[in-house]
């Protein structure tokens, strides 16, 4: 009777189902890991590609993964990593250094098309791969590559074929596919990690991504208990939630994720010389910034589930972010002085310029995007106070794009970035000013001026900066500018909501993708 | 069933054309500290989610949609009616080129038609511009659906004996087309043009996700309709269902109001 009682606890942990469900927006597109270009095959290579190293999302530290070592050397020019022994796919074959090379070696083929290879190279340059034994491989550029570690973060070693569901060398493998319907991911039992006990990694047996394309639905199956985790909620969602399971729902606080307007200030065609005075005016721009009441922003848009963003780089982000620069406040007054300055005056309710043109402007937004449609109508309505007239338009995301990168035919955009990663480097395109994604004037052949020649500098120096402290110090000074010249009008960081069932144990959701899901080899059911 | 459908009928249209001096506030004011509101004085129907009265919302979108909705059914039904009476017209390439162009017009995917007009707008156009083109534009595009149920009614009417026995009669052409074959189309239209009064309020909601339906802050029955998305939300708050009631009203009269084709012969 004892011993029967001994295992009793036994026998009931092992009762438990390990298999964790969740939703997933849409069917993936494909499962080789070197292909991925959309947020859910991202999803399932995070869970299934073994990666050399992994940032992690707690401390924003690189760590070993199938690499028990990695050093980078030259300056920030190369790195070299030496594997775990008898590493193996989840097929039982085994993994060494020249499975890492083919993988870099077809990721870099620019005729394979990888997304992968984009991030690897130096522009049109492939790194030298110089394997030195099964278990050691350096790769060398000609100069030094910025966050060259961080990079392998989301290099997926691939198996030798690939087959329709390949196998893996991560904690999962693809074990089914019904298209439209799910994804079942099972543990790879040839999976190197342990836990302090011994026991092998992951202790979920398996995971379901049920496709489901509709959120609303999502969170009802969710509410049954038919999912266990949904790893983005809206504010309305995650309120409703809080109503009847509180103990599921989560706020990670202040996202990455910033929320902002911009003017167009290239010379386009469409944009009248006098509109595009304003627009270039730093004080236009602090005056428009000043007079937007961001508190309210939260409050009403997303239900006080945001925080008013002071700059590119969120307070989420605790070492990289100037802790010196606070959210803009309102001041109103402060700004009409601003654009008296500039020559502006406020006749009646209308603000005019030098040339005695009322100040009225597009703003343009994703349709469909209701927290972004709400965030313009609330700056139109806050810029009344200024004289200024705001048109707000939505487009669908395809003309939007269109106009802000290709045509230019545009004069303010509202929209947001979802980033990746918690790097300063992770937006260098948008800063550069060469970069085609330099939001108010992309693609530019010389910096427009010297704050962007500035900001050009800094962000190279910061990318190619090996000590962390020096390269704190360039990154403040950019954000610094930024704040000075106010390009992008930085307005929210909406909170990060999750929910997970309390049922699942070993969870510690960040706010850096893939946010619950990051540690997904710990997870388990109690 | 006729008068009571006809007086509330026309108080729709006088509520709706009067909103400016019925509203107890203006439509894009935002009281922002009262955003998504229940009833109460001050806010007879609540506040939307930026604070904006949803009663004085609903009046001016009434007098939006009551105008353009119609209007837009208005011109599909002409235009149906002058194609499809080509129709009669004793020519086989006539009726051919009819029947293609029908064809083409229901197959196209309008909704390109719809991204090149709001790209070739300015981005500064007057809201009230631009949702009149909407309309506009919506009632040339829709004349297919009418002009085939119109064509297979002329097509048939054509063998029908009546008709055989006015031209036997001596009558002239114009006289057998309004004293003989209206009649029939009469009914026909009624109905084509009160099942088209919602399709268009539906489709301005939709074209919205364009932003080339009615653009905010101006209220339509289409845009306060995209409110009733989250049904949970509507559990909750029920009086966001006015729009919706209001509409399903307006359908109900326009049905009472339709002749059937018995009555009309």
């Amino acid at each position: 009777m004892k011993h029967i009682l001994l295992l009793l606890p036994l026998v009931l942990s092992a009762a438990v189902p390990q298999q964790l469900r969740f939703a997933i927006n849409g069917d993936p597109k494909m499962f080789d890991v070197l292909m991925v270009a959309e947020s859910n095959s991202e999803t399932i290579r995070y869970l299934t590609a073994g990666v050399l190293l992994r940032v992690n999302r707690t401390t924003d530290v690189p760590q070993p993964e199938l690499a028990e070592s990695f050093q980078v050397k030259e300056g920030g020019r190369a790195i070299t990593f030496k594997l775990r022994p008898n590493l193996q796919f989840s097929d039982g074959t085994p993994l060494t250094a020249a499975d890492v090379e083919r993988t870099l070696r077809r990721a870099l083929d620019p005729k394979s098309g990888s997304p992968t290879g984009d991030t690897l190279r130096a522009g049109d340059t492939a790194p030298e791969i110089l394997v030195a034994n099964p278990r050691e491989i350096t790769l060398r550029y000609k100069a030094p590559k910025p966050g060259i570690d961080r990079l392998f973060d989301s290099v997926g070693i691939a198996p030798p074929v690939q087959t329709k569901l390949p196998p893996s060398s991560g904690a999962f493998f693809v074990a089914e596919y019904q298209p439209g319907t799910f994804v079942l991911l099972r543990r790879n039992s040839h999976y190197f990690k342990r836990d302090a006990k011994g026991v092998q990694l992951p202790y979920l047996d398996s995971i379901r991504l049920d496709i489901q394309a509709n959120a609303d639905i999502a969170l009802t199956r969710y509410q049954r208990g038919e999912f266990h985790l949904i790893n983005k909620l809206d504010a309305d969602s995650f309120d409703r939630l809080q109503k009847t399971q509180n103990n599921s729902v989560r706020s990670l606080g202040p996202s990455l994720d910033p929320e902002f307007i911009w003017f167009n200030q290239a010379p386009a065609k469409t944009l009248p010389e006098w509109k595009r005075a304003w627009f270039t005016s730093a004080a236009f721009r602090h005056a428009v910034s000043s007079a937007i009441r961001r508190e309210d922003m939260a409050r009403i848009v997303f239900k006080g589930h945001a925080h008013p963003a002071v700059g590119p780089i969120s307070t989420a982000n605790r070492f990289w972010v100037n802790a010196a620069l606070k959210p803009p406040v309102l001041d109103t007054k402060g700004g009409l002085a601003q654009l008296a300055k500039e020559g502006f005056t406020l006749r009646g309710n209308v603000l005019r310029d030098k040339g005695n043109h009322a100040v009225e402007f597009s703003l343009i937004t994703q349709a469909g995007k209701r927290p972004r449609e709400r965030m313009a109508s609330l700056v139109a309505d806050d810029l009344k106070a200024l004289g200024i007239k705001v048109n707000v338009v939505t487009l669908d995301f395809g003309s939007l794009l269109d106009r802000i990168s290709k045509s230019l035919d545009y004069e303010a955009a509202l929209l947001g970035f979802e980033n990746v990663d918690a790097d300063p480097s992770e937006e260098m395109n948008v800063w550069l000013s060469s970069g085609a994604q330099h939001a108010w004037w992309p693609a530019q052949k010389t910096p427009a001026t010297a704050w962007e020649a500035r900001i050009d500098k800094l962000e190279l120096a910061q990318a190619a900066e090996g000590v962390r402290a020096n390269r704190k110090n360039l990154v403040d000074e950019f954000q610094k500018i930024v704040r000075e010249e106010e390009p992008i009008i930085y307005l929210l960081n909406p909170d990060y909501l999750v929910a997970v069932s309390p049922s699942l144990k070993g969870v510690q959701p960040v706010v850096v993708p893939p946010q619950i899901l990051w540690n997904a080899e710990w997870l388990r059911f109690e | 069933m006729t008068r009571p459908a006809t007086i509330l009928l026309a108080l729709v249209v006088v509520l709706g054309l009067a909103a400016p001096s019925l509203a107890p506030n203006p439509y894009d004011h935002q009281f922002r500290d009262m955003a998504s509101a229940s009833p109460q004085p001050g806010f007879p129907m609540g506040t939307d989610d930026l604070g904006r009265d949803r009663l004085s919302r609903l009046l001016y979108a009434t007098r939006v949609s009551v105008l353009l909705a119609p209007s837009a059914a208005t011109i599909s039904v002409l235009l149906a009616l002058l194609f499809s009476a080509l129709a009669a017209l004793p020519s086989r390439l006539v009726a051919w080129t009819l029947s293609l162009a029908n064809g083409i017009f229901l197959s196209l995917p309008w909704i390109f038609l719809f991204i090149i007009l709001r790209s070739k707008l300015s981005l500064n156009t007057d809201p009230l511009v631009s949702v009149t083109l909407t309309f506009a534009l919506m009632g040339v595009a829709g004349w297919a659906i009418p002009g085939r149920a119109f064509t297979a009614s002329i097509v048939e009417m054509k063998d029908a004996g009546w008709l055989l026995q006015a031209r036997a009669a001596g009558l002239r052409p114009w006289r057998i087309a309004t004293a003989h074959a209206w009649p029939h189309l009469w009914s026909l239209a009624l109905a084509q043009f009160r099942i088209l009064i919602p399709a268009y309020v539906l489709s301005e909601a939709s074209l919205g996700l364009l932003g080339l339906g009615v653009a905010d802050p101006m209220p339509s029955w289409g845009n306060l309709l995209r409110d009733l998305q989250h049904p949970d939300v509507v559990q909750a708050n029920p009086w966001t269902l006015a729009p919706l009631a209001l509409l399903v009203l307006v359908m109900i009269c326009l049905e009472s109001l339709t002749p059937s084709r018995k009555a009309a012969l």
